[in-house]
């Protein structure tokens, strides 16, 4: 073996033995850390920490007795709201009427406009919740009320017998992003009484003459 | 006049903490980092201030702004046997090869007829597969029966978990089942209208809509 270490020529001279080379414990980790890196880099790159979100929705059962099916059940604080093609609304209150009836004249068509003009409408509309709900948040900020029982509170709040309906129908033109603008609408405005149902034969006719005025 | 001498540091420094930060940081995300699994479309969601978290376990209806209908249910097993259910229903029969890979799959639009050529595709081809869409129509309503199968595998998957938890005496973790729909936020209100038709023909009322979140104007 000596003769292998020719280069460590010093050693010779001291009585032929043999020293063992003393290694660094140091080890290089630079590719461990390149690796570690690239690890680092490539899993926080593809990770992706939300979940989507999402929006609850329940739809109301339907009717099964098909007779009934295009009766009219809305009451007089109930409105329908009818989506169609190039983001348009148009609504109408209470019960539909085809020709004037009980002294009240056929149903009219209004429009809304997306934006400013819905959330001033749902506003009006709702003004007696949205001021309690309003209160109830106060109250909340002032330590006056838990949040469990704000949850309870608002929900009755929003459930009141008196607290406005809102129906949305959409026809078959309408975007599906219209339909979410309108019920994250309705969150916003603390609605809390709203449902999606299909549109009326006689409500279509309505709205196929708005639109085209 | 004596020199001052600097004293002499080594150019090459500890790295050890830093490799130690590294590696922490590669456990962490390692763990966890949730694959998404291949979408065959791009669907860009509308906007809401909902902050509603997307469930665990769920049938995904996706729908393209074009209107094709998707299907996805969460779990590989109940996936699986989803596909078994439906196989056996429509007498199509897939080799156990197919019905491992269609376990690791993600959404698919494709009818019964053509779900093994889709199968049989590679993962990275599969967008550029001519996905029509799941049929709807009254005759031949396959999305319904899919959602139907999803449902009850689901269920039973979530059951069995559920009581090997209460057996074990440990907290159930499994999430029921529930049902997600994510449209296109320009897709027709008449196709998404019918996806829920399907629902509701089995008497599912409550959905998730995915939508992307938004902050509000009241927080």
């Amino acid at each position: 073996m000596a003769e292998l270490n020719s280069d460590s020529g010093g050693s010779h001279k001291k009585g032929g033995k043999v020293k063992a080379k003393k290694q660094s414990t140091k080890v290089d980790m630079t590719p461990m850390v390149d690796l570690a890196f690239l690890l680092l880099t490539f899993f926080v790159l593809t990770s992706t920490f939300s979940k989507p979100k999402t929006m609850e929705i329940t739809f109301p059962v339907p009717d099964d007795n098909p007779i009934e099916k295009d009766k009219n059940v809305m009451p007089v604080n109930g409105y329908t709201l009818l989506l169609t093609k190039d983001d348009r609304i148009f609504w109408y209150q209470g019960e539909f009427k085809d020709v004037p009836k009980n002294g009240l004249p056929a149903t009219t068509l209004a429009e809304l406009k997306f934006g400013e003009d819905l959330n001033k409408f749902l506003l009006d509309k709702n003004d007696k919740v949205e001021k309690e709900i309003k209160e109830l948040k106060k109250r909340r900020l002032n330590k006056e009320i838990n949040d469990s029982v704000y949850k309870s509170l608002a929900i009755k709040s929003k459930s009141d017998k008196l607290a406005p309906f809102f129906v949305l129908k959409a026809d078959d033109k309408a975007v599906y992003r219209n339909l979410i603008d309108l019920i994250d609408e309705y969150n916003i405005c603390n609605v809390g009484k709203y449902a999606v149902t299909d549109i009326m034969k006689s409500e279509l006719e309505l709205l196929t003459k708005a639109t085209q005025q | 006049m004596p020199k001052i001498k600097m004293p002499r540091h080594s150019p090459s420094l500890d790295m050890t903490p830093m490799v130690d930060l590294a590696f922490l940081l590669v456990t962490f995300f390692i763990l966890t980092a949730s694959f998404r699994s291949p979408e065959p479309i791009q669907v860009i969601t509308p906007s809401s201030t909902s902050d509603k978290l997307m469930p665990e376990n769920a049938v995904l209806i996706t729908i393209s702004p074009s209107g094709e209908v998707f299907y996805s249910v969460s779990g590989n097993e109940v996936r699986k046997k989803t596909l078994k259910r439906m196989a056996s229903k429509y007498k199509i029969n897939f080799t156990e090869k197919e019905v491992d890979e269609f376990g690791r799959m993600g959404s698919f639009g494709v009818s019964m007829q053509n779900l093994g050529k889709f199968i049989n595709t590679e993962p990275q081809r599969r967008d550029k597969f001519p996905s029509k869409g799941i049929p709807m129509d009254s005759i031949n309503n396959q999305l319904k029966d899919w959602i139907q199968y999803g449902w009850i595998e689901g269920m039973t998957k979530y059951k069995e978990l559920k009581d090997e938890a209460e057996s074990a005496g440990r907290a159930v973790k499994a999430e029921p089942l529930r049902f997600a729909i994510k449209a296109d936020g320009n897709s027709n209100y008449i196709i998404v209208k019918e996806v829920i038709k399907c629902f509701t023909d089995l008497k599912i009322y409550r959905f998730n809509l995915l939508t992307n979140f938004e902050k509000g104007p009241n927080d």
